[in-house]
């Protein structure tokens, strides 16, 4: 796969930039993200919004393979409780992200490197707020390091026991 | 998983990708050019281009001749959300012959171009997305969009103004229409005002002959004191439950003469009247106004003798006589319709002026709210339009006191944009009614509108005072003898630099409007969204106002944002015009993003039959397996992402369309 070169400012040292990987719904947050846009809010550019028809289509598969795959945050938005464009998607979301988040930790990824937001799509400005802090928490979080060897050895160990 | 070189040879993906610049837009912040050439790098880009307005005709050309002359299939475009743009560039690729969801849009405005300044991450930012989206878009498949017949007919919910106009507009036009309205009556807020801004003609003379034709129209089925309470369905197929509040009054039955009224036991009224605001009493059973439509009498069970202690001598009843109107064994009663388009034109509420205790209001009889003083001015009001303070007397000066609830950061931000209007108006009354001088108390004078800013000039000449300035405080606090047994508005004159005091006897309260209370519970019920002030959200502010973000919702009138009469009626007009564009079309096209099961893997665990919000997974026994029903699947995912053995796929969205997107927006790394 042919692929970008990592630009001096993703190497250097002197500042980390964090890649985050966000699931919008596309009801609310997707489009208080468009919102902010036309508003010209300004915001950390670390976030790659992949869009879904509700915060329900997020399979924590999705989750893993953007850790795995090198994202240091995943984020993501969906609409308040109650007001789901699809009656209820955003509760299955809220449980998976309670099971997911418990799964991360065992893995050593930490809190704050996964974040659920209710963003409705008045609220550009909690688009700009959440993404703002996300990228400020995970940039001083550091790079996820998710040593291949690690999880070999955790395959290791759960074999052996 | 498929790899993507399986789709090579014969059925060579080749990408087509256009990076549009929209003038200064995106290629302002964004280095279209370097895009473009990062995006003809990518494995299987066989053309790619930038030009300056992608979604014009000359743009759209360029992709279809590329289709031809380069033998794409498949295309990225970069350009704005896939929210304005997606529908053109499918149609784009159909007009070429190609699938239109063999199109992947990478939105670089609203998401990159307009939210960062640093050029060299936003065009970084850019590149993820592109190279994502290039990925992705090789695994996309063909679809069809699935087509459905439309219900002919419109439910309208609310009868104000806009609600009115668009039911007759509706019904004027052969269809069908089912008009809800929860008071016992139609007419809303204009049905309280006397006269209208500016050309001051009176709101009764021109409201009520509407009226009148909503409850005679054949088309229109109105069904007042009633609410919707449950929905369901999809644009052209929605099913509404609506729920008939007993008035214990029959109504084919009841043929509003009021000689009930007239014998009922309380000889006067001792309810506040609902709709002169409490300031008349009413009796137990009555007519909310002589106008009222449908011509109906109600009982209210609260005050009601006979549903308080069953020991009233019902000289109702013995009045209603042998035409048996009267039921007090009432129950409410449900009806479910089914309706292609729904319109709400649900309204406003005024400012509760108590929020802002500095103006007195509550404490100081004669200080009044503005909808208080349209009924007393109004001839069929509580005072048969004379202004009078609560002692019976004339005033001889009155203060008007504007932005009250609006343009405050204590309370509403927001501009109300009637108020400067009705204040004038009620001064020019006011002043017609008592010869009272009359001080107008504004932040700012606003009149855009036609004939607004003449009105305005005409005030001046009649010799209202304005001062210009926010009130501080209403008190009866004399610190002069002329003060005395006033109320004194002390208030800041910007203009003439110093604080004034200003001795009246009437303040009027010019109050700001607001979203109703349950704004919030009506759009959940209707599935739209509400902006964060409250008003219900419009698709577009400019471009498709009284559309929502729900296909066959429709808005209209101040129940979307501060809006006067005119504004309502015309709006309700367009929200009449985008409801019968859509039924009139018959059938209408739902995007194919449904899910569908894949039986060979399918271990008929039934985990996705509970998340199905809408029942369309079954599981069929014979062959133990689910099964999703196309029709009632509206395509969110949900069961998609639970299933545990990845047998659920959805179009437009499987998770290997996905998982190159992930994966894409990551690749550098």
């Amino acid at each position: 796969m042919l692929s970008r070169q990592p630009s001096a400012s993703e190497t250097s040292q002197a500042k980390f930039e964090p890649r985050i990987v966000a699931f919008f719904c596309n009801w609310c947050t997707y489009l208080a993200a468009d919102l902010a846009g036309t508003s010209r809010m300004k915001y950390a550019p670390n976030v790659r919004v992949v869009r879904l028809m509700c915060s329900g289509r997020v399979d924590p598969q999705f989750v893993l393979d953007a850790f795995a795959h090198g994202a240091d945050g995943v984020f993501i938005g969906g609409c308040h409780p109650g007001d789901c464009h699809y009656q209820e998607g955003n509760y299955k979301t809220l449980k998976r992200y309670h099971l997911l988040k418990r799964v991360l930790k065992e893995m050593g990824i930490e809190e704050d490197r996964f974040r659920l937001e209710w963003i409705s799509a008045a609220e550009a400005d909690r688009v700009r707020t959440a993404i703002n802090q996300m990228v400020e928490k995970v940039r001083d979080l550091g790079p996820l390091n998710l040593e291949l060897k690690d999880l070999e050895n955790a395959y290791a160990e759960e074999v052996l026991v | 998983m498929p790899e993507i070189s399986q789709l090579s040879g014969p059925e060579a993906v080749r990408v087509g990708f256009y990076v549009c610049h929209c003038g200064t837009n995106i290629a302002g912040t964004v280095d279209v050019k370097a895009l473009a050439g990062y995006a003809a790098s990518l494995p299987r880009v066989a053309v790619s281009r930038e030009y300056k307005y992608m979604c014009s005709d000359p743009g759209q050309a360029l992709i279809e001749q590329d289709i031809a002359d380069h033998k794409l299939n498949r295309v990225v475009v970069a350009s704005c959300s896939p929210l304005l743009h997606e529908a053109t560039f499918r149609r784009a690729l159909g007009r070429a012959g190609l699938n239109p969801f063999l199109l992947q849009m990478v939105n670089i405005r609203e998401h990159v171009s307009w939210v960062h300044l640093d050029k060299k991450a936003a065009t970084e930012k850019a590149q993820d997305l592109v190279r994502a989206a290039v990925q992705r878009v090789a695994l996309h498949k063909p679809l069809q969009k699935r087509r459905v017949d439309i219900n002919p007919s419109v439910l309208v919910v609310g009868g104000g103004i806009a609600g009115i106009h668009a039911a007759l507009t509706l019904a004027e036009a052969g269809k069908q229409v089912y008009l809800v309205e929860r008071e016992p009556t139609i007419g809303g807020h204009m049905a309280m005002f006397d006269k209208t801004f500016p050309t001051l003609d009176c709101a009764a003379c021109i409201l009520t002959p509407k009226m009148t034709a909503v409850g005679s129209h054949p088309n229109i089925k109105l069904w007042t004191y009633s609410e919707v309470v449950k929905v369901d369905g999809y644009v052209g197929n929605y099913k509404a439950q609506v729920k008939h509040k007993p008035r214990y009054v029959i109504d084919d039955l009841c043929i509003g003469c009021q000689e009930c009224i007239a014998a009922c036991v309380y000889k006067e009224g001792k309810t506040p009247d609902e709709f002169n605001l409490g300031l008349s009493m009413r009796k137990p059973i009555y007519l909310p106004f002589p106008q009222a439509v449908p011509q109906k009498v109600v009982i209210d069970r609260d005050t009601c003798i006979e549903f308080k202690s069953g020991k009233c001598k019902k000289t109702c009843v013995e009045a209603c006589g042998d035409r048996l109107a009267i039921d007090f064994k009432q129950k409410e009663t449900f009806d479910e319709i089914e309706i292609g388009a729904i319109i709400l034109a649900t309204g406003f509420k005024t400012f509760a002026p108590e929020r802002n205790p500095y103006c007195g209001y509550g404490r100081y009889p004669n200080v009044y709210t503005s909808l208080e003083v349209e009924r007393l001015i109004n001839a069929s009001g509580p005072t048969a339009g004379e202004v009078i303070l609560r002692d019976g007397k004339k005033p001889a000066s009155v203060g008007i006191i504007h932005c009250i609830g609006s343009r405050d950061a204590n309370t509403n931000r927001w501009c109300s944009k009637v108020c400067c209007m009705y204040s004038l108006k009620l001064a020019h009354l006011i002043k017609e009614h008592t010869g009272a001088e009359v001080f107008n108390f504004y932040i700012d004078m606003r009149t855009p509108g036609k004939g607004y800013e003449e009105f305005y000039d005409r005030l001046l000449d009649e010799g209202v005072h304005f001062v210009r300035g926010r009130v501080a405080e209403v008190s009866d606090w004399a610190v002069h003898p002329s003060e005395e047994g006033k109320l004194v508005i002390r208030a800041e004159d910007t203009l003439a630099g110093f604080v004034r005091r200003i001795p009246v006897d009437m303040v009027v309260l010019s109050v700001g409007l607001e979203p109703q209370s349950d704004a919030q519970d009506v759009r959940r019920l209707f599935n739209i969204s509400c902006a964060s002030e409250g008003w219900f959200l419009e698709r577009h502010p400019k471009l498709a106002p009284v559309s929502t973000f729900t296909e066959g919702v429709y808005i209209a009138g101040a129940c979307q944002g501060p809006k006067d009469i005119p504004d309502s009626v015309a709006q309700a007009g367009a929200a009449a015009a985008e409801a019968l564009a859509l039924i009139d079309a018959k059938s209408v096209e739902l995007e194919p993003y449904t899910a569908s099961i894949l039986e060979e893997e399918c271990s008929g665990c039934k985990s996705c039959i509970s998340l199905c919000p809408y029942q369309a997974i079954a599981f069929i026994e014979e062959k133990k397996k689910a099964y999703i029903n196309e029709v009632l699947c509206k395509g969110c995912g949900t069961c998609v992402a639970g299933c545990p053995s990845g047998s659920i796929k959805q179009n437009f969205f499987e998770d290997e369309e996905i998982f190159e997107e992930i994966e894409g927006v990551l690749a550098y790394a």
